[in-house]
Order: structure tokens, then C-alpha cells, then sequence
């Protein structure tokens, strides 16, 4: 499935080919590989020694494990360039939780990766929350991308993405009235 | 009233957009169904038993006679001529075509109203006290607390594909009429000994097949640091509720599965991230909020003027209506009225489109323009001079509203059932006309009393029969349709779940076992002031079971 990264500039397919390991699959010779989370924690010292590029995906459920990992591996997760999540079906919605703990609470700052279920209806919650790369569908038109993630001119929350909201615009917009600017 | 600045028009209208892109989509068949199907959920748009379905949200109840106008209108132009007022502050449109629906939403935009998050797994029309801001025994008004949530979650990000839908609360009355102690989140707005306002949280309340009553997650929340709470409760659920299987899939399921000190506990683990973070609404915002709010200045009417008080005494109907339909209100000279929308043998919340304008009409004339929907599927003119209610009762008179039945038993709540709705076992709607029938007459209504009758055509409980006094729910018995009778629910602060009565009636012997049951709490009162769930807390489910079983 084509891989796409949301850019300053817009949107840009991904030319790498990733092989995605399921639990138990073996590791292939080479090629860029996203590992399961139990994979990385039992051969990560082998992992690092990969000349090419290696991610961690994560399932949806990690939730409670992730508490436990979260602390223990956060220096090993913000080496990483891409962290994905697993979405198995698109009404999944732990995977947004999850991304803005990752960028948030732990400050991950390489790629994050949205794969599995993912429709362009949903790249613009995505984005906010803090993915910025996405697994999309065999013949997903880019320019629906495009128009999904600048959909809303204006959010009223505060999220991973960083955006000013429409509360702190108002928020400024009164103190520039209220101190005669 | 809020009312929309720049910012909440281009989000409203950034999702028409949005959504009628999405439309053409499915339209042309580059989105399936399925795929389709969480989109137009979150877009207010569900698939019925014959038909899609539009439900539009009437934030926290609030209504203008312009917006009523608008009801109307899409009644008129992309329905068949009438809407339905639902449990939830919605209303629903029955027969939209779903090519008209993004029409029909841009001109809900037009007097700022949308259909935003009305349906699917995310977090719902927020509601109130329909008689927030004017109510004379409120704390303070807890509509501008409604609207911060409602811009809070509106197209929130993190919380969009939630395990199940989720539904918010907020009343600040002395009592409760929002019935918050069933929502996933129930706030009830207090004072503590200090004077200062806060929040009392409760979590994991709801109806369906699990009823439950919310638990105390928090007794005094201060209002500066109400988003950082929801969010943590929001975040914990949605990385923990269950998702293998719907009917366990609502908060109070997890909230019972860690019980309430362990789900407060991991609550507050978010918290102390979450806690006056950015998150948190700007001060300066919330005075921008309120200001919309502020009490509006009255002109000086007189206190029960002769007129009033001569029609009372002179007119039987009149006084009944107002005995039954009016509230205190917080200015003297002045009342909150109540337009029940349950005629006997009518549908109950349904309301023809001309039905709107001349309520609409009657909104300018005695009422500031201003308007309520309720959870009992009513409307409310908030501010009525009390010179003007005889007035106002005429006019009601001449449009067939002037029921004065508000909180008797005729005032039912019922859902669409098997008329309409594709989940259900039983047919609710004319089951209510048949009963509103059988009570029609006023006078009995009256001196039956206070009641709650509530009708839901499946366990699903959109028709509120938990927390009825005596509650009605569509069952399935070997294909056919039947109904089982609980009684003793409480939708109050006093709240309470109904007990089943037994077995279960047919469709021919449900009315009279109502009859019997109502029978049963007269013949057992110790006077008049004695309400049929305060004679029911004093002598329990027994007696009227007994009764039951014997007319059987
Ligand atoms: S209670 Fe059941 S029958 Fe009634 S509207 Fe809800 S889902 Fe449908």
C-alpha cells in the first residue's frame, strides 16, 4: 500500500519499500523493516546494527504494556525514525490517544506513522494529534489528502500539532483590544 | 444567547463542506457503505427502517424563534412536513434524501446550528436544564460551561473514534433537570461552604441494557480546570473501554470492571499532565462566554396581577395549565412555561412544521424570541410575564399545545420504536397514543399527579423506561411484539433504577396493566401529596405486583 508523508509543502509518497513483521515473523536479510514492539525489546541490539532502516510498530491495544515500556524505552523510542501505529480497523480510536502520549508525553520526534485501516476521511484528526506519515489505500487520490488535513481553518483544541487555537486567537485578539493596541 | 463569531462559522462550515464532499463520494461509489457509514454518523445521519434519518443538535436546548423558523423550514422543503423532538435536545427529520442533506445542513449554518456529532462513537450533543439562566433556584447559569464543552469537542481530534458514544451532562439547579446522574459524564454545578462555584463530577451513568446510575468521581472540581479533567477521563476510556463487543462498551462498563476508586485513580494519573495545561479553556474566553449570558434586563411587570389570578380562579382548563406547565421564575412578575407536545393520542415530540412558525410566532410575541427543547420532548418559552400567560394559553388553545399535562402521566416520553427504527422489538409510538387516550381526561391526570411514564421500544432505552416511574420497554417474545412493565424509576437526584414487575404483556393487555398499576398507587396513597414514587419508596414493588399478577 502506498506510503505517504505529510510535508511543509504538502504531501510526498514514500518511496521506500517497508516490510511490515507480524509477531513471529522471521526477520528478512535486508530492507527497511517496521518490527512489532516485542520483537524490538527482545533483539533491539541487533536491530541497531542493521545498515538499513529499522521502525517499531505498534498495536492498538498497547495501551497498558505502553505505560510500562513508555518510561524504560524512551531513549531507545526518540532514536527511532518512524514509530507506527496499527489501526486493524479505522473505528479504532485508541491509535490517537496513543499518538499524542508518544509526542506529547515522551516528545517523540521522528516519523510517526499511522498503517493498517486508515481512510483519508481520517488524516486530519490524525495530523493533529501528531502522525505525519500514512499507510493509505491502493489508489487513494493525493489531492483528497490535501483537502482533508487543511479542511479546518480554525480548531478550538490544543493538540500535538501545535496550532494556534481559536480560544488563544480570541484569547490575544482581547488583550490587543483591552491594552489599546 | 452565544451566538457565532468568525471562528465558529468556518468550522461549521469547513464540516458542510466536508461532509458534502463525502456525500458525492459515497454517492459516485468511491466510499462504500461501510466506510461511509462512521461519516454520516458523525454528521447526524443514520439509516432507519425505511429511510436516513437527520438529527440536528439544539446545543444545551437553546433555541431561537429564528432558528425554530429554520426547524421548520427543513421540515417543509427536505422532509415530509414535520420533526421530532427527541430525549437528547435533537431534533430528527425522518425522510430526508441523503442528496438534500448537505443542502439542508448549509442552511442549518445559515442561523448557526449543525448536526456536528449527533450520532456515532464520539462525544455528544452536550445537555442542560432547558430552564438554565432563568430557573429560581440555580446556582448559577450552566449554559456557558455547556458551550465551552460544546466548542471543546466539537471535531476533537483525540476523541472521535471512541469505543461508543458518549454523552455530557451539566444542570445547576437546586434540583436536577437534566437527569445528569445518567450521562457517561453528569456535572452538576454546586457551592461549596467557602461560596465559590465548582463542579460535582459524575462518571459512568447511562441507561441501555446496563442501566446505571453515575458515580462520584469528583465532589468539587474548580471550573478553571474543567477541560483538563474531561480530557483525562476521555483519554483513559478511550485507551481502555472496551471495544470487542458494543454493549460493553460503555464507560460505566469500565468504570464497574475497575471500580470507581481505580478508574479515579488512573483518571488522575492523566491528570497530573493534564491538570491548568493548555488544555484548559483561557480565562479571558470564559468571560467572553459568559457575557452571552449575562441576565437579560427584564422590563418590570407585576406580581400575579388580577387578571391572572381572576382566570385562574374562573377558568378550570387555565388554571390546570397552569398549575402543570408553569415555573418559578428568577424575576417576579414572570414565569417559565412549558409547551407540552404530547396531545392525547398525539406523538409524543412530533411537531408539524406550521405547528414551529406559530410557535415561533408566539416566541416573539410573549417570550424575547427565546426558546427550549427538553429531554422530555417539550419546548419552553423561559421568560413569559405572568400578565401574558392567559394570552399565550389562548393562543395555544386555538393551536391544540395548551395541554396542561407537563410532568403528569400524558406527559410521556417515547421513542420512535418499530414505526421507524431499525433496532427495535415493539412498536413505542402508538402504544403512547393509546395510553395519552385511556388518561386524556385532565381532571384524572391531575389528580393521579406527578408521574413519570416513559416508553423504549428495545433495551437500547432511547425512550428512557429505566428511570420512569413506570417504564414501558418493547420486548420480543417468539417473534411477536410485547412489552414488559418496570416500575419505580427516578430520573432525578433522587435517582433511581425501575424494578421489573414481572412477566411480560402483550400488546392488547399493557394498557390496563398500566391502569392497574396507577390504580394500585391511588388506592394505597395516604393523601393527594403523596406522589406515585413516594408511595412506591414507602411500600415497595410487592403490592403492585400483587395487583398485577391478580388482574391478570
Ligand atoms: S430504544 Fe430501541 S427501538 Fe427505541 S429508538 Fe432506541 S434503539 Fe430504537
Amino acid at each position: 500500500m502506498p506510503l505517504v508523508k505529510k510535508t511543509a509543502e504538502g504531501v510526498e509518497l514514500i518511496p521506500t519499500a517497508w516490510t511490515r513483521l507480524a509477531e513471529g515473523d522471521a526477520l528478512p536479510d535486508s530492507g527497511a523493516v517496521l518490527v512489532p514492539l516485542s520483537l524490538w525489546l527482545e533483539q533491539r541490539d541487533t536491530l541497531r546494527q542493521r545498515a538499513e532502516p529499522v521502525g517499531v510498530w505498534l498495536a492498538s491495544n498497547t495501551d497498558t504494556a505502553f505505560a510500562a515500556w513508555g518510561e524504560a524505552l524512551a531513549g531507545d523510542l526518540l532514536g527511532l525514525p518512524v514509530v507506527a501505529i496499527d489501526f486493524p480497523v479505522f473505528g479504532d480510536g485508541r491509535g490517537y490517544s496513543i499518538a499524542a502520549l508518544l509526542r506529547q508525553r515522551h516528545g517523540y520526534r521522528g516519523e510517526l506513522r499511522a498503517i493498517g485501516n486508515v481512510l483519508v476521511d481520517q488524516v486530519s484528526a490524525m495530523v493533529r494529534v501528531g502522525f505525519d506519515g500514512f499507510e493509505v489505500a491502493e489508489g487513494t487520490r493525493l489531492e483528497l489528502l490535501e483537502q482533508a488535513w487543511s479542511r479546518f481553518p480554525a480548531v478550538y483544541q490544543t493538540a500535538t500539532d501545535g496550532r494556534e487555537t481559536i480560544w488563544q486567537r480570541r484569547a490575544a485578539f482581547a488583550a490587543a483590544k483591552g491594552t489599546g493596541a | 444567547m452565544y451566538r457565532y463569531d468568525e471562528f465558529d462559522h468556518a468550522v461549521v462550515a469547513a464540516r458542510v463542506d466536508e461532509f458534502s464532499s463525502q456525500v458525492a463520494r459515497r454517492l459516485s461509489g468511491e466510499l462504500t457503505e461501510e466506510q461511509f457509514r462512521p461519516l454520516r454518523l458523525m454528521n447526524g445521519v443514520y439509516l432507519q427502517l425505511h429511510a436516513y434519518m437527520l438529527r440536528v443538535a439544539i446545543p444545551y436546548g437553546q433555541l431561537s424563534s429564528r432558528q425554530l423558523r429554520m426547524l421548520a423550514h427543513i421540515a417543509r422543503t427536505y422532509d415530509k412536513g414535520y420533526g421530532h423532538f427527541t430525549t437528547r435536545q435533537n431534533i430528527q427529520y425522518n425522510w430526508p434524501q441523503l442528496c438534500d442533506i448537505p443542502a439542508a445542513l448549509a442552511d442549518l449554518a445559515s442561523v448557526e446550528m449543525h448536526a456536528i456529532q449527533t450520532s456515532g462513537n464520539c462525544i455528544r450533543n452536550t445537555t442542560s436544564d432547558p430552564f438554565a439562566g432563568v430557573a429560581a433556584d440555580e446556582v448559577t447559569d450552566p449554559r456557558p460551561w455547556a458551550e465551552i464543552i460544546r466548542q471543546w469537542s466539537t471535531i476533537h481530534p483525540e476523541f472521535t473514534y471512541l469505543p461508543r458514544k458518549f454523552k455530557i451532562a451539566i444542570s445547576a439547579g437546586e434540583e436536577d433537570r437534566a437527569a445528569v446522574a445518567f450521562h457517561d459524564i453528569g456535572i452538576r454545578i454546586v457551592r461549596n461552604d467557602a461560596g465559590e462555584i465548582g463542579f460535582k463530577v459524575l462518571v459512568g451513568g447511562g441507561m441501555g441494557r446496563t442501566p446505571r446510575v453515575g458515580r462520584v468521581i469528583t465532589e468539587f472540581l474548580n471550573p478553571t480546570e474543567l477541560l483538563g479533567y474531561l480530557e483525562s477521563i476521555l483519554r483513559v476510556y478511550n485507551l481502555h473501554g472496551r471495544r470487542d463487543n458494543k454493549y460493553k462498551a460503555r464507560i460505566k462498563i469500565l468504570v464497574d470492571a475497575l471500580g470507581i476508586d481505580e478508574f479515579r485513580r488512573q483518571v488522575e494519573v492523566e491528570w497530573a499532565h493534564l491538570r491548568g495545561s493548555e488544555v484548559e479553556v483561557p480565562a479571558s474566553e470564559i468571560e467572553r462566554i459568559h457575557s452571552y449570558f449575562v441576565p437579560r434586563e427584564l422590563p418590570a411587570r407585576p406580581e400575579a396581577p388580577a387578571e391572572f389570578l381572576a382566570a385562574r380562579q374562573q377558568n378550570a382548563a387555565f388554571a390546570r395549565w397552569v398549575d402543570a406547565n408553569i415555573i418559578n421564575h428568577r424575576v417576579p412578575g414572570y414565569a417559565g412555561v412549558t409547551i407540552t407536545l404530547k396531545p392525547a393520542g398525539g406523538i409524543p415530540g412530533d411537531v408539524t412544521a406550521d405547528e414551529m412558525d406559530a410557535i415561533a410566532d408566539l416566541a416573539d410575541r410573549f417570550g424575547f424570541s427565546e426558546l427550549r427543547a427538553t429531554k422530555d420532548q417539550n419546548l419552553v418559552l423561559p421568560s413569559v410575564a405572568q400578565e401574558d400567560l392567559l394570552p399565550l394559553w389562548q393562543e395555544l388553545v386555538s393551536l391544540s399545545l395548551a395541554e396542561g399535562n407537563h410532568g403528569l402521566i400524558n406527559d410521556m416520553i417515547t421513542c420512535p420504536g418499530l414505526d421507524y427504527c431499525a433496532l427495535a422489538n415493539a412498536r413505542s409510538i402508538p402504544l403512547a397514543q393509546e395510553i395519552s387516550t385511556r388518561f386524556a381526561d385532565l381532571e384524572r391526570q391531575a389528580n393521579i399527579g406527578p408521574l413519570t411514564l416513559n416508553i423504549s421500544g428495545c433495551i437500547n432505552a432511547c425512550g428512557h423506561h429505566h428511570v420512569a416511574n413506570i417504564g414501558i420497554l418493547g420486548v420480543d417474545k417468539h417473534g411477536d411484539e410485547a412489552y414488559q412493565l418496570v416500575i419505580g424509576g427516578d430520573a432525578r437526584d433522587s435517582a433511581a433504577v425501575a424494578q421489573i414487575s414481572g412477566p411480560g404483556y402483550s400488546q392488547e393487555k399493557i394498557v390496563d396493566a398500566v391502569e392497574t398499576t396507577v390504580n394500585t398507587y391511588l388506592a394505597q396513597r395516604t393523601g393527594a401529596e403523596e406522589t406515585f414514587i413516594e408511595t412506591f419508596r414507602r411500600i415497595g414493588l410487592a403490592p403492585f405486583k400483587e395487583a398485577l399478577n391478580a388482574a391478570r
